[in-house]
């Protein structure tokens, strides 16, 4: 039997193969050749022009890289703490004891499967200020139209809104899940120590759910940075660049303006800003669980 | 009275991510000027919305790229990953574990650094265009690879002996003697993929501009943002419908499967 395991197995480098050429062509030749372009100025036609650290320069200089950059985190500001309340608000309900939990379930999550593309479509004719359904009905409760996606304030809270709705359902089902691991002696001793039910909620269920909220911190700022159809949809980045996220950003340059250097400095830049962003919420919220 | 309070929550709740996509398709039936209210029902419906559709893109071509690349692209992450994943889970090989940090570590590059590179290999391999472009980047999956080689390691040793004393291969070895004991992985994955690969869309903007070669998703957006809707809401939302269906039917049938692989892929990347 020992024998066995100590021996190598040959055949192995024949299976894992595949992955070696993937690896080369599509992860490290692009890797490499990213910064190989953020050095150079290129329209894809003509040969590529080497220009220092021209690139940065621009970028530095560049309004627009701020701004599409300020635009995530007004994403993130509003979508994060929005998507957590909701999701654990409907997995509290689902948690109790009711009937149809699977129907519910089942609902809930039907958004997430659904193409973002039509969700954007769908939402577009929602948010329309003058026939739009959430401005009728608004007007119904006698409440004043909302500018959803025409005001560049109320732009990508709209969009954050929208985004909610679409992905909330894989938390809730996460949510749920983490609750259902929660053993009930935890709340039967709490219990006959006279414990609220709010006082239960703070001190038991969130400090344990801690690891879900993690995963929907992470998740969702990925997501955040991926942010790319919903506005090409809805806004095409506007009113006022205010819904400009990041990747469509770096597809109008690439695509709109022919700028492949300055596209691949900007995806280098934002891929490093997101590492920044995520190492800074997982600091947070350790040392948020530590006390 | 509380338990009142619950069912109304939760059925608000039901209404609020249902009633849009029932409205939509309400109002994909309708004629325009109808389109702007609440009601689901109207003694017009017609498939005019669809007709029209029909004739101004390709969209059943559009549909058929789709189901050429989707199902080309979850073939290939179930078939390479669970190599890939047997090898790493069940063999002993020099810079096996170098292999699986170097994987895990792909894993992490966000996508905003790679698709401009990866855009000009296309070209510079000269496959913009091409049913190949949409599919290469993504033939292999690395959450995939992790998913399978977490499975694979739970299977005993003796099964994977006993085949050995009856002189399978490594390729038998996996798909006649580990698949059919793998199954809830096979399908997670499979789900993932499909569902990934269905409803992408940047991709197939950046390497396709051929009319004919266009996925759904694709085709959808450009109709919808390019002129060709002519800001007419009942087309939009008719071909949205159509982008939609197929999921949604897909879904229906299958939902448990879904949401555990939506669910375990977010837990576990």
């Amino acid at each position: 039997m020992k024998k066995m395991k100590l021996k190598y197995d040959r055949s192995a480098y024949l299976l894992v193969l595949p992955y070696i050429i993937f690896f080369l062509l599509f992860v490290a030749y692009p890797l490499i050749f990213s910064l190989v372009l953020i050095f150079h100025r290129w329209d894809i036609v003509t040969p590529m022009q080497w220009v220092g650290m021209k690139n940065f320069e621009r970028l530095i200089n560049d309004p627009l890289f701020f701004k599409s950059i300020v635009n995530t985190l007004i994403f993130l500001f509003i979508h994060i703490p929005l998507q957590i309340a909701v999701a654990l608000g409907f997995a509290l309900l689902l948690n109790s004891r009711i009937k149809f939990r699977s129907m519910f379930r089942t609902i809930y999550f039907l958004p997430v499967v659904v193409s973002g593309v039509v969700v954007t479509i769908l939402w577009q004719q929602l948010y329309s200020f003058d026939s739009g359904l959430l401005n009728r009905l608004l007007m119904i409760f006698g409440i004043p139209k909302i500018p959803w996606i025409v005001s560049p304030e109320m732009a990508m809270p709209s969009v954050a809104i929208m985004a909610t709705w679409k992905n909330v359902g894989i938390y809730i089902i996460m949510f749920l899940v983490g609750l259902q691991n929660i053993s009930a002696e935890l709340y039967e001793s709490s219990n006959m120590d006279g414990a609220s039910r709010v006082q239960q909620f703070f001190s038991i269920t969130l400090p344990l759910l801690n690891p879900t909220i993690v995963v929907v911190l992470v998740l969702s700022t990925i997501g955040g940075f991926s942010l790319f159809i919903e506005p090409y949809v809805l806004t095409g980045g506007g009113p006022m660049q205010s819904t400009l996220s990041a990747v469509l950003y770096i597809y109008n340059q690439a695509f709109y303006f022919n700028h492949m250097g300055y596209a691949a400095t900007l995806g280098f830049v934002f891929a490093i800003v997101i590492f920044a962003v995520i190492m800074i919420q997982k600091k947070t919220v350790e040392s948020e669980s530590l006390e | 009275m509380k338990q009142f309070f619950k069912y109304f929550l939760l059925t608000l709740g039901a209404v609020m991510f249902a009633y849009p996509f029932l409205w939509m398709f309400a109002a994909s039936l309708k004629p325009e000027i109808e389109i702007g209210g609440f009601s689901l029902w109207s003694s017009n419906f017609s498939f005019k919305n669809y007709e029209q559709v029909f004739a101004r893109i390709p969209i059943a071509r559009a549909f058929f790229n789709s189901i050429i690349v989707s199902f080309s692209t979850t073939f290939s992450v179930i078939i390479f990953g669970s190599m890939i994943g047997y090898a790493l889970a069940r063999l002993n090989f020099r810079g096996r574990d170098a292999l699986y940090y170097l994987i895990l570590f792909t894993m992490m590059i966000p996508f905003q650094i790679t698709l401009i590179p990866q855009y000009v290999l296309m070209v510079k391999l000269g496959i913009t265009d091409s049913y190949l472009a949409l599919i290469a980047p993504t033939m292999i999956s690395t959450l995939g690879i992790v998913m399978f080689r977490q499975f694979f390691m739970s299977i005993p040793q003796a099964l994977i002996d006993a085949a050995r004393i009856d002189g399978c291969s490594d390729l038998q070895i996996i798909f006649s003697i580990i698949w059919p004991i793998s199954r809830p992985v096979v399908i997670t994955v499979a789900i993932l993929s499909f569902m990934a690969s269905w409803n992408e869309v940047l991709w197939p903007i950046i390497v396709v501009r051929e009319r004919t070669l266009m996925t759904l998703p694709q085709i959808v957006t450009l109709f919808t943002i390019g002129g060709q809707a002519e800001a007419l809401l009942g087309l939009q939302l008719a071909a949205a419908t159509l982008l939609a269906l197929p999921i949604i039917v897909a879904y229906s049938f299958f939902q448990r499967y879904f949401i555990d692989s939506m669910v375990s892929s977010g837990i576990k990347g």
